[in-house]
């Protein structure tokens, strides 16, 4: 079991502007489960690309069982025996599961062969899956089995997974792992990317470490601290968020039995939603995808209305209330999509402070922008928030994720809200960079502003929160202490595993 | 008013001319569409198709080639389309406007020569047995080759969309065209194929118009009927079968109401010149209000394999 699978030596790849891979050399063997480690950025995803055929490598070359191995495009690299799990998933939503089984191989069987094929390898592997549904309909880990099954059904000797656990439950997590495992045991070798150090330590063999596109190490991660494989990633130490002690306050923020229709076909209705925040409090909300976070979000920020008394700021009425008088009352919000949602991609960043910022930070005189003191406003975020960008007048779809998040809760912060919301507030966010941003809501806690933090990174939640709720299909679960609550119960409460249940065709 | 005037059967025989040029146009574009493209464009290539067929057919007294000829030249005149989608990334609604009116004017510089001339005949073919079938045979088995190519052409795309692998794989390209490169398929080549098909059919429907229907040249003749068959895909919810519903309709109705206006109807001839558009998009519409609406999800978004 020792002998190599692939080894990849000297690869690199350059982009205009920056070396996304820079002479990367490492093996994985058969039948191990390789961690590749790195921030966003660090060229995790060329790296696979260049493995799986879509990018071309510069140079450096890769070998497959000794035979030199470069695949010109994705079929070659299937044919070889190379499968890859993408992280935005590559489906098709309109088509059923069996089409977008067959659209991922080289030669699909007739249409019955392959259902009956999917149903066995579902029912191997633990993950049962109905073959004539529409991709559309499912849930994001039934989803991800569409993505797996798939691969399975060729045969690889090497699975890429490339972030596979960011929108499971802990359950499915677990039923996950157990696959994976077992097709090692079988001799399937995994290249598994991640951000997530502890699930790495308890699932990999090895793993190698990137960082600004070069190799940093390759180290076995279960003899290495979550903290040690961090700071390689980064390449220095950095802060722990701190949770200060806080004295709670009088309640701000007000829900009762907040209910609304789903606002598209895809979306989804919240349910006699109740719970109070208080100040220098964080309420953290967690829950699968797609359990009604954004539809939340939208209400509470003003963007879909509701009943005057649903929501209550400070005992006062505001449900009916557009987001420009929210704002003015300081209830503030950053939604999940920074491009199109909280940023617009093609203005400055002195324009996108403006867009939220113009009526607490008084950047407007007589009904005009006052365009200097908007320039200090974007300035003042840019450095409080280490937002690294050219400048203030760079377009926000310039900025990588990672800055651009920095920007768009760094606004928010420092308009001083009384009630702030997020969602997903340090998504696609490097680690250090992650750990400032959730220092910065800590503060901001401290300092007397009530908050509520949805997020699907459970740990993220841990480390911030006072109270926890999970979000299940638009209702909102208890709000229980973070203190004392185990992963399990919070796996029940997000709704338990969906693996566990047959999937169930909609009539 | 004196409906005794109007004979059903030949009604019917002639609804069936009339819809053709739509439905031939509208095949296409629903292909263009399934791939994910917008080509706004069907008129300029449809107008372009009946003047170069037209040219075609009188120059060699052969409508068969005029059909041949008009095919190319839709065809030829899309590849700019394509090449200025697919590859520079111009926006599909401009270009496809751009399109149009280039082959307005195109349209009226070669077919300056061919006014009132008249096109070579064009057979009819009566199949055998049933043609000779009371009234039947008459309706809807004693037509030019080109109505049955047209039926014929509807069946091959529906059959293509749902059970081939190429139609599945256009289908894909048109839904999620990142998930679709991700897998490895080309998706700007079969974008050009699909629009390069769309503007072979626009050509055909056009040389229909000018070597059957009306049958000669003139300019501008084909009076929006390429608006028409995009509509017509957009209100078929992108399925094929109820794309030759609204085509057929369409052309019952352009038909009919021309015999209610010759039979003397006391209906305002404007409203009656107005009914086909009226009724077409009235039905199509109902159809389509409840069930999905199957747009493709890539419809008009540029493709960019870096982002």
């Amino acid at each position: 079991m020792n002998d190599v699978l692939l080894g990849l030596e000297g690869l690199t790849k350059a982009y205009p502007g920056v070396v996304a891979n820079d002479d990367v050399s490492f093996d994985i063997r058969e039948g191990e489960i390789h961690a590749l480690l790195g921030e966003n950025g660090a060229g995790k995803s060329t790296l696979v690309k260049m493995i799986y055929g879509l990018v071309k490598p510069d140079s450096g070359t890769m070998t497959l069982r000794g035979a030199a191995f470069e695949p010109a495009e994705p079929r070659a690299a299937r044919a070889a025996g190379v499968a890859m799990v993408f992280q935005h998933f590559s489906l098709f939503d309109a088509l059923s599961v069996a089409e977008n089984v067959a659209l991922g191989m080289e030669n699909p069987p007739k249409p019955r062969d392959l259902a009956r094929q999917i149903r066995e390898v579902s029912e191997t592997y633990g993950l049962p899956l109905d073959p004539g549904r529409t991709v559309g309909t499912l849930s994001a880990g039934e989803r991800q089995r569409v993505e797996i099954i798939r691969c399975l059904l060729q045969d690889p000797k090497l699975l890429i997974m490339d972030e596979p656990t960011s929108v499971l439950t802990p359950q499915e997590v677990e039923i996950l792992f157990e696959t994976l495992r077992k097709l090692a045991s079988e001799g399937t070798a995994i290249l598994y990317i991640s951000h997530k150090l502890e699930e790495i330590r308890s699932l990999c063999d090895h793993a190698t470490i990137l960082r600004l596109g070069k190799k940093v190490a390759t180290c076995t991660p279960a003899e290495a601290s979550a903290r040690e494989l961090a700071e390689m990633m980064v390449g220095a130490s950095f802060e722990t968020p701190q949770k200060a002690a806080r004295q709670l306050g009088e309640v701000m923020l007000d829900v009762r039995g907040l209910s609304l229709p789903a606002p598209g076909a895809f979306g989804t209705p919240l349910r006699e939603i109740s719970f109070q925040v208080r100040a220098g409090e964080i309420l953290g909300l967690g829950g699968v995808a797609g359990n009604g976070q954004d539809e939340l979000l939208a209400a509470l920020s003003g963007e879909r209305l509701s009943g005057a008394d649903v929501i209550r700021l400070r005992d006062r009425p505001i449900g009916n209330m557009g987001p420009t008088e929210r704002r003015a009352l300081g209830v503030l919000s950053g939604p999940e999509e920074r491009l199109g949602h909280a940023a617009a991609p093609d203005m400055s960043l002195i324009e996108n402070a403006v867009l939220t910022g113009a009526g607490r930070m008084g950047l407007l005189s007589g009904g005009f922008i006052n365009w200097p003191k908007s320039k200090g406003f974007a300035e003042d975020v840019i450095r409080t928030f280490d937002v690294r960008t050219p400048g203030s007048g760079t377009a926000a779809r310039a900025l990588s994720g990672g800055n651009l998040q920095k920007f768009v809760i760094g606004r928010e912060v420092l308009q001083s809200p009384e009630v702030l919301i997020v969602n997903q507030p340090t998504w696609g966010v490097d680690a250090a960079a992650a750990a400032a941003i959730r220092q910065a809501l800590l503060n901001l806690a401290a300092n007397g502003a009530a908050l509520v933090v949805i997020s699907q990174d459970l740990d993220e939640l841990m480390e911030v929160s006072d109270r926890f709720g999970a979000l299940n299909e638009g209702r909102l679960s208890d709000l229980r202490p973070v203190d004392g609550l185990t992963v399990e119960e919070i796996g029940l409460m997000m709704g338990g595993a969906h693996d566990m249940e047959v999937a169930h065709v909609d009539a | 008013m004196d409906l005794s005037s109007i004979n059903p059967v030949l009604l019917i025989a002639s609804v069936m001319v009339s819809a053709t040029p739509i439905l031939l146009a509208a095949i296409g574009e629903l292909v263009v569409e399934k791939s994910g493209v917008l080509n706004l464009g069907v008129e300029g290539m449809m107008i372009t198709g009946a003047v170069v067929g037209f040219a075609v057919a009188v120059s060699n007294t052969s409508p068969g080639m005029g059909f041949v000829g008009a095919a190319l030249a839709g065809a030829l005149l899309s590849l700019p389309f394509a090449l200025l989608t697919q590859y520079l990334m111009s926006n599909q609604v401009a270009t496809g406007l751009g399109l149009m009116m280039v082959g307005l004017g195109l349209s009226s510089l070669i077919g300056k020569p061919f006014e009132g001339m008249k096109a070579p005949p064009f057979p009819k073919v009566e199949i055998p047995l049933l043609s000779d079938l009371p009234i039947f045979g008459k309706m809807l088995f004693s037509h030019d080759i080109m109505v049955y190519f047209s039926v014929a052409l509807v069946v091959a795309v529906w059959a293509f969309l749902k059970y081939t692998r190429a139609g599945l794989i256009l289908r894909a390209v048109g839904e999620a065209h990142d998930s679709a490169h991700a897998l490895g398929y080309k998706v700007r080549h079969i974008r050009i194929l699909a629009i390069l098909f769309g503007g072979a059919c626009a050509g055909l429907g056009g040389a229909y118009l000018s070597l059957v229907r009306v049958p000669q040249w003139t300019e501008g003749m084909t009076a929006g009927a390429g608006w028409i068959a995009l509509a017509i895909v957009v209100f078929a919810s992108w399925r094929p079968g109820r794309v030759a519903v609204g085509a057929y309709l369409f052309g019952g109705v352009s038909v009919l109401q021309l015999n209610l206006q010759a039979a003397g109807a006391d209906v305002p001839v404007a409203l009656l010149s107005a009914s086909p558009y009226l009724i077409t998009i009235l039905v199509l519409v109902i159809i389509s209000a409840r069930g999905a609406h199957a747009a493709p999800a890539s419809l008009g978004r540029p493709f960019h394999a870096s982002r």
